[in-house]
């Protein structure tokens, strides 16, 4: 398992396109977020949807996205926001390069 | 129904022409032929019986429980929220344990309370399937099934709130949570202003089932027109 993170950790969803059951909706792949807050642990999905105990278990996050990071022709406001339950086997430690760029955008 | 009127013999009524005896889905007023995905129900449902795992009395049941799942339950746990500043806390900190006030179980699922203010509305939508906090809530509209709503409201939330005539202000956050795992979300609106000597009944009357999806904020006119 990988190191847990913590409430306010930037995060990357992997941009990868498995076959499957995914839990993890396209729109947010590849993209960077904040973790709002940490769930729990929970069987994974992606697995007992085809008749496997999915264990281990997968820490389930809350990621916070910005409408802006998603969608390049957003016109909301600034500080409007997706939530998304990922698990953490979609998620990676974003590093302070991508979080820079992110501002810059 | 008797023991001898049993499954079986109504399988053996299936040829005959003036057959009574069919299956809900199928009624004589059905003009249309089950679909693919029903004829795996009907065929599972027989199966389960068949093989005595269920009975179709207990499925009946299943059904007559889901059913009975209405939105007021959740309207009375905002509306208790809205008077009872440490239930609200409670509800806030871990849905599951508070709901269990109502005798509302949540099984598996993890109940998150989303709550409303001056400046965040929140919206909830999931844009896989249809989770839906039924415990609380009942079934979900046939909107928040449509790909519509599931496509739209992640994208352009303004736009479709619009549509349900929910017009906010630019300094009002929109907060749209997508149910996507093991958490179900229930908006806990805001109280509309001048209700504070309003009894616990009448609050709930004005918290519909829109407004714990987030698509829609109470209205007092809503309470002085019924």
């Amino acid at each position: 398992m990988t190191e847990p993170f913590a409430p306010g950790d930037v995060v990357r969803v992997a941009a990868v396109n498995p076959p499957g059951h995914r839990r993890t909706p396209f729109y947010i792949r590849g993209k960077q977020g904040v973790i709002e807050r940490v769930c729990g642990e929970f069987s994974n999905p992606e697995e007992l949807g085809y008749g496997f105990d999915g264990l281990p278990k997968k820490r389930l996050y809350r990621v916070r996205f910005r409408q802006k990071d998603l969608w390049a022709d957003y016109d909301g406001a600034a500080g409007d926001t997706v939530d998304v339950d990922v698990y953490e086997h979609w998620l990676s430690r974003s590093t302070s390069t991508a979080r820079s760029e992110a501002r810059r955008r | 129904m008797s023991e001898q009127d049993g499954h079986a013999h109504h399988r053996q009524d299936h040829g005959h022409l003036n057959d009574t005896h069919r299956h809900p889905p199928a009624q004589p007023d059905d003009t249309t032929s089950p679909g693919h995905y029903e004829l795996m129900i009907l065929a599972m449902r027989d199966l389960l019986i068949e093989k005595g795992i269920l009975t179709a009395d207990q499925i009946r049941r299943g059904l007559e429980t889901l059913d009975s799942w209405q939105p007021s339950r959740g309207a009375e746990i905002a509306a208790r929220a809205w008077t009872d500043p440490v239930f609200k806390r409670r509800l806030l900190a871990d849905g599951n344990e508070a709901v269990a006030d109502f005798g509302i179980d949540m099984g598996g699922a993890k109940l998150t309370v989303l709550e409303n203010t001056d400046t965040v509305q929140n919206v909830v939508v999931c844009t896989l399937c249809s989770c839906y906090p039924r415990a609380v809530l009942g079934l979900p509209p046939d909107w928040y099934r449509s790909k519509n709503y599931r496509a739209r409201i992640v994208k352009e939330p303004r736009k479709v709130l619009s549509e349900f005539g929910t017009d906010l202000r630019d300094d009002v956050v929109v907060r749209v949570h997508d149910s996507l795992a093991d958490l179900r979300y229930l908006v806990l609106p805001r109280r509309p202003p001048d209700t504070e000597h309003w009894s616990r009944d009448e609050l709930a009357a004005i918290v519909t089932r829109d407004c714990m999806v987030g698509v829609a904020n109470p209205r007092v006119e809503a309470h002085a027109a019924a």
